[in-house]
């Protein structure tokens, strides 16, 4: 299987568009549009997933899918946009690294992912190869993400858009048991769960999302 | 036979487990003697296998374990030189665990942990296991050393020596992690070269002269030694330090190969000479006999070291046999001080538990209430004062012959180096003799000090069987060193390759046909024989019967009647001995100093002289070692202050530098 074959070619054209989609997480300048386009990234995760179901012929792939649009592509960001209209929170996403120095530091990791995924899997089939330097560019790029925005909304964007590079690392990989993708997906939910109190509380304590004022807060104390 | 020695070091880790059962009549009766005799019957066990392995013929392969780290397992090897090592770690462990059956059973977990440590360290043979085994032994000493942790001073030597033990372990691992290899076997193959292998150099010195005492890293010594139980310190003094210079003559003169520079000897010609100055100088002021003792060992790693430093001198010189003599030199002496310094430190638990004291003040006459004792304690003290015919002597002559083939190598700063090196070592040898005569004149001669010394007794029989191994393996060696050096033959063909031959002729040792030879036999006839004629001269001379008359007292007027043992100022003190020779070299090389305060005339207050000395490292060393610790402390502080989005970007700067790290791996 190799270039100019329909099953590589579909796979590289979804996993090439999300890591599209982590670029524009990065460069979004409002809360609303990056939870919208972390949705459209769990949809074509959904997608590869079925495709790479239907490619290896592993049925659990399908299921994985079907987790993926609904969590992922369905009751994740509907729930983060609820949040947003809970907290009127319409601003605009506060960044600590501006918005072109962020693109120029995603597209350094990308080349940094891709030199350091494809000469470690020689001998690995090609598609195998490639999907596994996509999904550690999209990690890496959540990571960035995570670091780089202000707002705590944003960072569990950063969380999800990281956890799906992970899946889609997961489902490139033939004969990968399913429990592997459950388990994350459960723990993610868990995250936002936690993530969502913490948002809540942080509101009505600080009457902000400017993770800066928890500074004073962590352990010990002054 | 690996299998054996292999089997042994696991029946240590179960001693240990073993020792580990708290139940109550386990614990109270029967685990001190089977921890500890066991651990004299694995160590006696081992000590037979390598030597018979040295006698017979040494094992080929190694032995793969089934278990260790995922990148290859951890294997073990045995060639002349470690079967060398465990073979004085066998005779020693023995010696000091057959001692530490007659006291309290105490540290039961730690010790079988130490002796395996040391074992497992000189059978490695890979990088990873050696650590792991050096580690071993360095923590599980540092909690023997602190089992009296109670007293404050115990609790610092402890600590200081934690920190000298993390620093070896510090420049260790990237020693042997810049050799390109963990199998020995590959490293040999590609030698380092270049950086890389002056690095190993420098590193290899300070992690392994650390943990031997080399100066200036040799401040633990004096202070460790007094603090841990006397066992304990004979096997530190007689065993850890040979295990560490044995990582040092593997590290430098094994993996590096044969076609290292020849002025890599230099840097530990002059570790070695430095320490065997300022160890045999200081042996000479302590007033705790184990300090005094400590400072010896100092002295002797130092002549070890310079030993190692001339072999590899003149293998780059391509001068075979007196490299085989100089590496001889080495080995003898590391078993020759191994032996004698675990006998004297056994000695001076024996008298710490009789008489109640370390301090050469309150010791005294001991020689009639321990007559047994004081022999083990003459044989160990005379091998320390290199006097023939004890094995001292023999170790301590090939080195001096070795240093006098110095001017063999080409170069003019060698050989001035060489010159240098031996005016240093005879006049440690020299400074070594004095501190052991006073050692052994105010601990066993003269009248008792105090009460508790005079009603001494003599040590209980475990005591005396553990110090009778090592004193007659030194009179063996002694008598026999040519014996002794075709059994270390192995471990010389090792040091400075194939075809070295050991410097031995006939029952003698010497540089071969043609050069200077020493034939204990021979001498031992010789001082036979004269004293036999001064004995027929004096009885032919004196008056038929012995007659026994008072003491002279040193001219002074006969003692109040309160003093029972006599007025203390009519014999010599620690202080008063140690004043000549502190006043003649303590200047320069130790800060002597010394104060007289008089008090004005009329005042009835006594005129005081006090004096004292300090190691010119512990004054030069701690202040930026805190500096340091204070700076580094600082910037942790700043980590621990991060905000959440930098401890984030820690964590993921972190991942980016080892996937670049990565990716710049795959592209060489």
């Amino acid at each position: 299987m190799g270039f100019g074959q329909l099953p590589y070619d579909v796979a590289h054209l979804l996993g090439g568009g999300m890591l599209l989609l982590s670029f524009m997480l990065l460069y979004q300048r409002r809360v609303a549009a990056v939870v919208s386009v972390l949705a459209a990234q769990g949809a074509v995760l959904a997608l590869a997933a079925a495709w790479q179901g239907w490619v290896q012929g592993a049925p659990q792939l399908y299921l994985t899918a079907l987790v993926a649009a609904v969590a992922k592509a369905g009751f994740i960001p509907l729930a983060l946009h609820w949040m947003i209209r809970r907290l009127a929170l319409a601003r605009g996403v506060d960044a600590a690294l501006g918005i072109g120095p962020s693109l120029i530091a995603g597209v350094a990791l990308v080349a940094l992912a891709v030199a350091v995924a494809l000469p470690i899997t020689t001998g690995a089939q090609a598609l195998a190869r490639e999907d596994l330097a996509i999904a550690l560019s999209v990690v890496l790029l959540g990571m960035l993400m995570m670091i780089t925005r202000r707002n705590a909304i944003l960072q569990v964007v950063g969380l999800m858009s990281l956890e799906n590079g992970l899946v889609l690392a997961a489902i490139g990989v033939a004969g990968m048991p399913l429990v592997v993708e459950l388990s994350t997906a459960a723990l993610v939910m868990l995250v936002l769960v936690v993530a969502g109190v913490f948002v809540f509380q942080m509101r009505e304590r600080l009457d902000s999302l400017d993770i800066a004022l928890l500074h004073p807060h962590r352990g010990e104390g002054e | 036979m690996l299998t054996a020695i292999a089997l042994g070091l696991a029946l240590l880790g179960l001693l240990a487990l073993a020792a580990l059962v708290p139940t109550g009549r386990w614990a109270g009766h029967w685990a001190g003697p089977v921890v500890l005799g066991g651990s004299a019957l694995v160590s006696a066990g081992i000590a037979l296998l390598a030597g018979g392995a040295l006698a017979f013929g040494l094992p080929e392969g190694v032995l793969a374990l089934p278990f260790g780290p995922a990148w290859g397992g951890m294997r073990l090897a045995l060639d002349g030189l470690s079967a060398w090592f465990l073979l004085l770690l066998g005779l020693t462990g023995m010696a000091a665990s057959l001692f530490a059956l007659g006291g309290p059973a105490r540290g039961l977990v730690a010790w079988p942990l130490f002796l395996g440590g040391m074992v497992l360290a000189v059978l490695a043979a890979d990088g990873f296991t050696l650590i792991l085994g050096f580690e071993l032994m360095s923590l599980a000493s540092w909690v023997l050393v602190a089992l009296d942790h109670r007293e404050a001073g115990n609790r610092e030597a402890a600590r200081l020596y934690l920190v000298f033990a993390a620093l070896a372990g510090i420049c260790l691992v990237p020693a042997f992690g810049l050799l390109g290899a963990l199998d020995f076997a590959a490293i040999r193959a590609a030698p380092p070269e270049g950086w890389r292998a002056i690095a190993v150099l420098a590193l290899g010195l300070v992690g392994a002269g650390a943990k031997a005492g080399l100066v200036p890293l040799h401040l633990w010594l004096p202070l460790a030694h007094p603090a841990a139980p006397s066992p304990v310190s004979a096997l530190m003094s007689g065993a850890m330090t040979k295990v560490a210079l044995y990582v040092l003559a593997r590290l430098l003169l094994d993996l590096c190969g044969p076609l290292q520079p020849g002025w890599w000897g230099v840097p530990l010609l002059a570790a070695g000479a430095a320490s065997a100055l300022l160890g045999a100088l200081r042996a000479n002021l302590e007033e705790d006999a184990k300090a005094a003792l400590a400072c010896s060992t100092i002295e002797n790693v130092g002549l070890v070291t310079m030993a190692l430093g001339l072999a590899l001198l003149f293998r780059a010189a391509d001068l075979g046999p007196m490299a085989a003599l100089a590496a001889g030199a080495a080995l003898l002496h590391a078993m020759a001080h191994g032996l004698f310094k675990t006998l004297l430190f056994l000695v001076a638990g024996a008298v710490q538990h009789a008489a109640g004291s370390r301090r050469l003040d309150r010791l005294g006459g001991l020689i009639h209430a321990m007559p047994r004792t004081a022999v083990a304690a003459l044989v160990g003290i005379g091998a320390a004062a290199a006097l023939p015919p004890l094995s001292g002597f023999a170790s301590e002559w090939l080195l001096l012959q070795a240093l006098l083939g110095g001017w063999r190598l080409g170069e003019i700063g060698l050989q001035v180096a060489a010159a240098a090196a031996l005016a240093l070592a005879a006049m440690a040898a020299a400074l070594a003799a004095a501190a052991m005569l006073r050692l052994f004149g105010l601990a066993f001669l003269g009248r008792p000090r105090s009460p508790r010394g005079a009603g001494a007794r003599e040590a209980n029989r475990f005591e005396l069987a553990g110090m009778a191994v090592p004193a007659v393996l030194t009179l063996l060696i002694g008598l026999f060193p040519g014996l002794a050096l075709a059994l270390a033959a192995p471990g010389i063909r090792v040091l400075v390759g194939p075809a070295a031959m050991p410097p031995v002729v006939g029952l003698a040792i010497g540089a071969g046909e043609g050069h200077s030879a020493y034939a204990p036999l021979v001498v031992i006839l010789l001082l036979g024989l004269a004293l036999a004629l001064l004995w027929l001269a004096v009885r032919r001379r004196s008056p038929a019967t012995a007659e026994r008359g008072p003491a002279w007292n040193g001219g002074f007027i006969d003692p109040p009647p309160e003093f029972v043992f006599g007025d203390p100022l009519s014999q010599p003190s620690a202080a008063g001995m140690a004043q000549p020779l502190r006043r003649m070299l303590g200047g320069t090389l130790l800060a002597a100093r010394e104060a007289v305060t008089m008090p004005p005339p009329a005042d009835p207050r006594p005129a005081r002289l006090a004096s004292g000395f300090e190691d010119r490292a512990a004054l030069a060393l701690p202040v930026p070692a805190a500096r340091l610790g204070d700076a580094i402390a600082g910037q942790v502080e700043r980590l621990r202050g991060l905000t959440l989005r930098g401890s984030l970007s820690l964590g993921f700067a972190t991942l980016v530098g080892l996937l670049a790290l990565l990716a710049w791996l795959e592209r060489r």
